[in-house]
């Protein structure tokens, strides 16, 4: 069995600058070793904030593509599936050619670079 | 990504840089769209990545990558059994080897690729993004970043772009004669344009500009490479040259303007200017010179000069003339040639042909040419006439170095 799981937080309390979640933030760096330590891990990624997201739809053959993740309060986030791609355009057209794209919709959310500064909020 | 060092894997990421234009393209032409080329080129790519570590790198890595783009694709159409039927010409397409491509077959590809991405039906930023992605190789993240944009903005405005290519079956081919310059003008100025916002940038992270000029650079090589009989592809490749061999000139190291008189003439890039130079003798030679021809060589006098006051304005003034008729409409000719005058027969000439430009009222918002008619009336040391119009560019312009430009005239004035 294998589970996602899916982490769901406030980012004006996550990157607000205070103590206790600059602490956690530096705790998550050092998180998946722990998982990794105990033979549970299998993939994690953070994901960038929802802004930096589009949601893409195959309807009659035609891709759509809108800003943002997509809410419909009857839709819930249903798996997770990392890929490699050169660029958003590329991802999003992958990400089109899942089956599910035809149903359901695919949000492409960039992987965050770690190397670049946090978001200010 | 295996960091180690692969004969596969550096031809493939080679392959990547300098043929994935050149095999999308092609693919485009064959596959009769962008959406089954790009499905193709990526599943070309795939397989490369599979067979080159295990049977070598091919001879020819674009024809192969071509070649297993085509066949993935029929694959894919003969899989569906439904659009095979419908599709005769699929048929055809699977049953005829294709002939190696020769070299010329390849440059119409990718002048067939050109114009599509600058097409006119597209709208003017969706023809600059699309040009920097599919054309200059640039990332949907990079001409974000250029364009003080988001990633998603863009990625939807190539999707749109494509959609419509799609919707209004916009024909994939080089422009009949008849319509040539008028098509080339739409892909010469989507070039231009990316220049000048690299060129031009007032805000932002300045890191990322450069990067713009050296692809609209880029990009105006190309297009140089593969229509040097145009003499305006020329022009443009030398009017950038020109600019880019003195553009580090134009600001001292705290941002501020330099005015051409006081530019340190020294530091201009002289090899840019002379391969310039040879770019607008063969362009002339042609006798068909158009706007991008004489901006260029309006810059290139400009270049040769060792001093301001040794520019040959007579040259300049006789190339404004020819510029103004090719492009009559355009008052910033008009003003660039009064201001031309007034370096030449002195300020009162000079003052009367930037009034009767400002006379036709369309740069009455336009704070470079109050400071031209600032510039002839501090000359002629009519110093509140000059203050007024000072003010009046001030109050037009937004660009904080051209605002401290201004305001330190007004306190040489007393003001």
């Amino acid at each position: 069995m294998r589970y996602a799981c899916l982490i769901y937080y406030d980012p004006k309390k996550l990157f607000n600058q205070s103590p206790e979640s600059n602490a956690a933030l530096e705790q998550c760096e050092h998180h998946d070793e722990k998982l990794q330590a105990s033979g549970n891990f299998v993939l994690g990624e953070a994901l960038e904030l929802p802004e930096s997201a589009v949601t893409v739809q195959v309807r009659e053959g035609k891709v759509s593509m809108v800003d943002g993740p997509f809410m419909e309060t009857r839709e819930m986030l249903g798996g997770i599936i990392v890929i490699e791609a050169p660029d958003l355009n590329e991802a999003a057209r992958l990400a089109a050619g899942h089956p599910l794209a035809a149903i359901g919709s695919v949000e492409v959310r960039p992987v965050v670079d770690f190397s670049q500064p946090r978001p200010q909020l | 990504m295996n960091p180690a060092p692969d004969p596969a894997r550096a031809a493939l990421e080679a392959a990547y840089r300098h043929d994935k234009r050149r095999v999308l393209a092609t693919l485009i032409h064959l596959l009769g769209g962008f959406d089954a080329a790009e499905e193709a080129l990526h599943e070309a790519f795939a397989a490369a990545a599979e067979q080159w570590p295990r049977q070598g790198v091919p001879q020819n890595p674009y024809a192969w990558l071509v070649s297993a783009g085509r066949f993935k694709a029929i694959d894919r159409w003969r899989g569906q059994a439904r659009l095979a039927a419908a599709l005769p010409e699929l048929a055809l397409l699977a049953e005829v080897e294709a002939p190696p491509p020769t070299p010329e077959a390849v440059q119409d590809d990718e002048l067939r690729l050109i114009f599509i991405c600058c097409h006119p039906a597209l709208p003017p930023d969706a023809r600059i993004a699309l040009t920097l992605r599919e054309i200059a190789g640039l990332s949907t993240e990079e001409i974000a970043r250029a364009y003080l944009s988001r990633a998603p903005v863009i990625a939807q405005r190539i999707v749109r772009a494509k959609a419509r290519i799609r919707a209004e079956a916009l024909p994939y081919e080089i422009p009949e004669r008849s319509e040539l310059p008028a098509r080339l003008d739409d892909v010469l100025r989507v070039i231009y344009l990316i220049f000048s916002e690299g060129y031009a940038a007032t805000e932002g992270p300045s890191l990322t500009r450069p990067e713009l000029c050296a692809t609209a650079l880029r990009l105006a090589r190309l297009l140089a490479g593969l229509m040097g009989g145009e003499p305006e592809v020329l022009g443009l490749l030398a009017l950038l040259l020109l600019h880019q061999a003195r553009g580090a000139t134009r600001t001292d190291a705290a941002g501020e303007l330099v005015l051409l008189e006081d530019q340190d003439r020294g530091l201009w890039d002289r090899e840019g200017i002379a391969e310039a130079q040879r770019l607008i003798e063969r362009a002339f030679a042609s006798r068909r010179v158009g706007p991008y021809v004489l901006q260029a060589a309006i810059a290139a006098v400009h270049a040769a000069a060792p001093s301001l006051a040794a520019t040959d304005w007579t040259e300049l003034l006789a190339l404004y003339e020819l510029l103004q008729r090719v492009e009559p409409l355009s008052p910033l000719v008009g003003l660039n040639r009064a201001a031309a005058l007034g370096m030449r027969d002195g300020p009162a000439s000079g003052l009367a042909a930037i009034e009767a430009v400002l006379a036709r009222g369309e740069l009455d918002g336009y704070a470079l040419a109050h400071a031209a008619r600032a510039d002839m009336l501090r000359r002629l040391g009519q110093d509140e006439a000059a203050r007024d119009s000072y003010r009046r560019a001030l109050a037009l312009t937004r660009q904080p170095a051209e605002q401290r430009f201004l305001r330190r005239r007004l306190a040489q004035l007393g003001d």
